[in-house]
């Protein structure tokens, strides 16, 4: 079962429990022996805070550098998913206020479609609210879990409360929430609403205060920020970093990512536990048609065969199939051949896009992309692009930076056991003219990048920050490498033609003084005939040998990259308005 | 016009050439004859090796920009040489050289070497362009007067019969030089210590003869003063070595036909009409001599004769003598015949040899 399953299971079985046990449990003493029963009291009593509290590396919140990294991730994710989804153009803002004693304060700003008015306090603050999580469908966010934990986390640590402000039209009214979880129940509560002026025609902002420590370089919010905007090309990011600096990392593409099609699930990724749930739920009326509608690419005749492998009856009601049935079922899967997923469900960001946006970010010299066909795994269709970037301005003497991306989402933690990392090692580099250690990265002046597609990234864990070792992936994501590394094989053999013809030149030009020396002097020539002579001979050594191709890093060449954007100073202000009193720090621990 | 003015004529004529290519834009180079043993043949008729028409081409690319430059430098050097009647040795030529910068050669042998490149290139001996040898020549005694002049013309009579326990020296330029002489043939010897030992007991007034000590391979003074000799007097030549590959194809056919790198020279330097007379294999049987074991360098040196050194195709007397060896596994030094007693070449083996013409190798 998927980690996602997991947690709202558990979240549901939290909320429940805790509504019925209202009685305050009595405080323990140490070291007094407890009964199985008074665990088992303990146990059902726990709120949702302390659940986030012991599942908290699950969603991101480690440590106060990933929680500020977390939150901001979160907000930035929703954003895009959201104006995709309603074909804007994204423009986000974000700023990272420091407020002293580890405090900072989130901004995230959109000019998305706005969340109406009933919904957004159950956005915020409900955790599992989302509307991605019971759908097959390429999205950054989620499934609903990430935005309400920034929120819980945001007045866990400090007490406030979160302040969102959204409109969805012209001609609608913008309204401010300010809003708590109730840890309790798992039920927004609200603070303050109102109906506010607001310049933007449609957008939302959301501002949260949360303990977190700021770092800059890998695993920071400036990486992830870059990431984030090297893959979504089309997309503007405004950032203010606590210190003040203004970063504007501009779109360098108009068009919009094709928009990912929801596709249900394909038999071959099923495992017994979402069976289980789904027969629940479905309001299909018999296991034939259930099979039918729930699934793709299952027609009459292989829903009948699958049901007459497992010996399940077709006109068997969904809710009164039982486990040992299911799992008859999954196999019988296993053994029926059924037409692979449609794969025009997957928004890929394309080759062109991919060097663009590495072209804005990163002052290089050679930039070469490939988006690899659809291809299936578990019955999940995903397409992998490879990137490249190299030389100019990038670090000539460390390993190469590979940047990993998942449904375009970066992924900064766990390098080590992600697929991508993996494969990019075991390739031979050297073939295309790079050095590379032993069992390690290609060291050199160079940009990878990783992106997969897919309607559901196989994560190694939990937390989805490293993909995991699935064949299929393996297979194509060296396929993309291979072809990105050739091209870069055959630019950098060229490149060491032309300064080997460069330096064969210049020695030979370090011979002609000579040469017109010698004929001076056994035809008894006068000095300006040696110097025609020269001249002459440069001129024949130029025609000989040809023009030299340009190649290399010419600073000025990039037109993408412009560097007054990459580092731009601007006051923020100061802190003026703490717009919410303190609130009780015990409430809030339920 | 004297044999310097020619070759003068020669340089300025090439670097008009030269000269002539720049100016119009075209790529100026340079050709050379290749000068190794398979650019040659054995010509039967001139009975020495001949050059073949494989060249060598400087011009301006990476590999041999410098050696173009280098080239024309010293034919600069050799105009200059012959302009003010001035001569260099070898090693001076290459100490002028240390002034050329980049253009300056690594060590004498590239000198060397450039120098031979020119000789070939203009079709002369360097002699002539005003480059001496350093080497001197070998040592000659024998009824026979030498004619050379000193410094103010005056001419100098050399009795060559009259030198002592010495020996006269052939000097490094012998174009000069005149005979009288009423010798019956030329005896050349391989090794200082054989013509010692025939010297002092007067081999040559006994067989009429003169001797020359060539102390290896023979230089080039050497073999033009032989060849002179020879020609001027009409002379038979008679070559007597120590009976090993070295004494066979190094000194005896560069000495007869020439060499493979001096192609270009075999003209004026070979001596086409010598005739071996020994250490042969078949001697090592007949006169049963004390051997040594061939070494690995002389078996390899035997097989590469027989593969390529085109003389030695040419002529099956040689190829049956090396094949000979090969199965003997055996060599024999001319002192070797001390086994019969220190004189014994000179009562017995060298008078037989000399009776016995179907002995003797082409």
């Amino acid at each position: 079962m998927r980690i996602d399953s997991f947690l709202k299971e558990e979240i549901k079985q939290v909320v429940k429990e805790s509504k019925r046990n209202n009685s305050k449990e009595p405080k323990e003493e140490k070291n007094k022996q407890r009964s199985a029963e008074e665990l088992a009291k303990q146990h059902k009593a726990i709120s949702v805070a302390e659940f986030f509290e012991k599942n908290r590396h699950l969603l991101g919140f480690d440590n106060n550098r990933k929680a500020l990294l977390t939150t901001v991730k979160e907000a930035v994710d929703n954003s895009l998913d959201a104006c995709e989804e309603a074909r804007i153009l994204p423009e986000i803002y974000v700023e990272l206020i420091d407020m002293g004693n580890n405090r900072f304060r989130v901004i995230v700003e959109d000019n998305g479609p706005g969340i109406v008015k009933q919904n957004i306090p159950f956005v915020f603050g409900k955790l599992l609210y989302g509307s991605k999580f019971h759908r097959l469908k390429q999205s950054r966010g989620q499934q609903g879990i990430g935005i309400s934990a920034a929120v819980l986390y945001s007045q866990l640590t400090t007490g406030r409360a979160t302040k969102v402000m959204s409109r969805t039209g012209k001609d609608k009214p913008a309204h401010l929430y300010e809003l708590r979880i109730n840890t309790l129940k798992n039920e927004p509560e609200i603070l303050k609403e109102e109906i506010i002026e607001w310049e933007k025609e449609h957008g939302t902002r959301i501002e949260l205060d949360l303990v977190g420590s700021y770092y800059r370089g890998a695993q920071s919010v400036d990486e992830y920020i870059k990431q984030t905007s090297i893959v979504n090309p089309h997309a503007t990011f405004i950032y203010v970093t606590p210190d003040g600096e203004q970063r504007i990392y501009a779109r360098v593409s108009e068009t919009l990512p094709k928009e990912p099609k929801e596709i249900k699930p394909h038999p071959y990724g099923l495992e017994i536990g979402t069976l289980v749930k789904m027969l629940k739920l479905t309001k299909e009326k018999t296991i034939l048609s259930f099979l039918k509608k729930e699934f793709s690419r299952v027609s009459d005749k292989v829903a009948k065969e699958i049901l007459e492998k497992a010996s399940v009856a077709p006109n068997e009601k969904p809710s009164q199939i039982t486990r040992e049935q299911a799992e008859r079922i999954i196999d019988a899967i296993s053994k029926t051949k059924i037409l692979p997923p449609p794969l025009d469900c997957l928004s890929e960001i394309g080759e062109e896009l991919i060097k663009k946006g590495l072209m804005k970010e990163v002052n290089a010299e050679f930039y070469e992309a490939v988006t690899r066909k659809p291809s299936v795994y578990k019955g999940y269709p995903f397409i992998i692009e490879a990137g490249i970037a190299y030389g100019g301005e990038l670090p000539k003497d460390s390993p190469a930076n590979v940047m990993r991306f998942a449904n375009k989402i970066p992924l900064l933690y766990q390098a080590g056991s992600c697929a991508f990392t993996k494969t990019v090692i075991a390739m031979d580099w050297k073939k295309y003219g790079l050095n590379q250690p032993k069992g390690a990265l290609p060291v050199g002046p160079l940009v990878i990048l990783v992106h997969i597609a897919s309607v559901w990234v196989p994560y190694t864990n939990e937390a989805k920050e490293a993909v995991a070792n699935y064949p299929e992936i393996i297979k194509e994501v060296k396929l993309a490498l291979q072809e990105v590394g050739r091209k870069l094989g055959k630019y950098l053999s060229k490149k060491r033609n032309v300064e080997s013809e460069i330096k064969k030149r210049g020695y030979i030009e370090k011979y002609i003084p000579h040469i017109s020396f010698a004929v001076k002097d056994i035809l008894d020539l006068d000095e300006s005939m040696k110097l025609e002579l020269e001249t002459k001979l440069k001129q024949i050594l130029e025609h000989v040998r040809g023009k030299i191709e340009k190649v290399g890093f010419d600073k000025e060449s990039n037109k993408e990259f412009d560097e007054e954007f990459k580092l731009k100073v601007h006051s923020h202000g100061i802190v003026d308005e703490i717009y919410l009193d303190e609130v009780d720090e015990n409430e809030s621990k339920g | 016009m004297s044999q310097r003015d020619d070759v003068l004529y020669k340089i300025q004529e090439l670097a008009e050439q030269i000269k002539d290519d720049i100016l119009n834009l075209r790529n100026p180079k340079i050709r050379i004859p290749v000068r190794s043993l398979n650019n040659v043949y054995f010509d039967p008729v001139k009975g020495h090796f001949t050059i073949k028409s494989k060249v060598k081409t400087r011009r301006l690319t990476a590999s041999t920009a410098r050696s173009f430059a280098q080239t024309l430098r010293m034919l600069a050097l050799a105009k200059e040489l012959i302009i003010t009647n001035d001569i260099a040795t070898k090693r001076e030529a290459y100490y002028t050289a240390y002034n050329w910068l980049e253009a300056r050669f690594q060590n004498q042998q590239e000198s060397d070497a450039t120098m031979d490149d020119i000789e070939a290139m203009l079709y002369t001996i360097r002699e002539n362009l005003g480059f001496i040898p350093e080497e001197r020549g070998g040592d000659v005694v024998g009824p026979l007067i030498v004619k050379d002049r000193d410094q103010d013309g005056n001419v100098l009579k050399i009795d060559c019969s009259n030198m002592g326990s010495g020996a006269y020296s052939v000097p490094s330029n012998v174009e000069k030089l005149e005979f009288e002489t009423k010798a019956d043939f030329i005896l050349a010897i391989e090794t200082s210590g054989m013509f010692q030992r025939l010297v002092k007991h007067k081999f040559w007034n006994k067989m009429n003869c003169i001797l020359v000590s060539m102390s290896g391979v023979p230089t080039r003074a050497t073999r033009r003063f032989i060849r002179k000799l020879s020609d001027d007097m009409n002379l038979p030549v008679y070559v007597f070595t120590d009976g090993d590959p070295y004494g066979w194809l190094n000194i005896y056919r560069t000495l007869k036909v020439g060499s493979g790198n001096a192609a270009h020279l075999n003209e004026f330097f070979c001596v086409p009409r010598a005739k071996y007379l020994g250490v042969t294999a078949q001697d090592i049987i007949d006169y049963d001599l004390p051997t040594h074991p061939l070494k690995d360098v002389d078996i390899k040196r035997i097989y590469d004769g027989l593969k390529n050194d085109p003389f030695v195709k040419y002529h099956k007397d040689w190829q049956e003598n090396l094949k000979l060896q090969l199965k003997l596994k055996k060599r024999a030094e001319q002192q070797a015949l001390a086994k019969y007693g220190l004189n014994f070449v000179i009562t017995d083996y060298l008078p037989k040899k000399l009776k016995d013409k179907n002995s003797w190798l082409s």
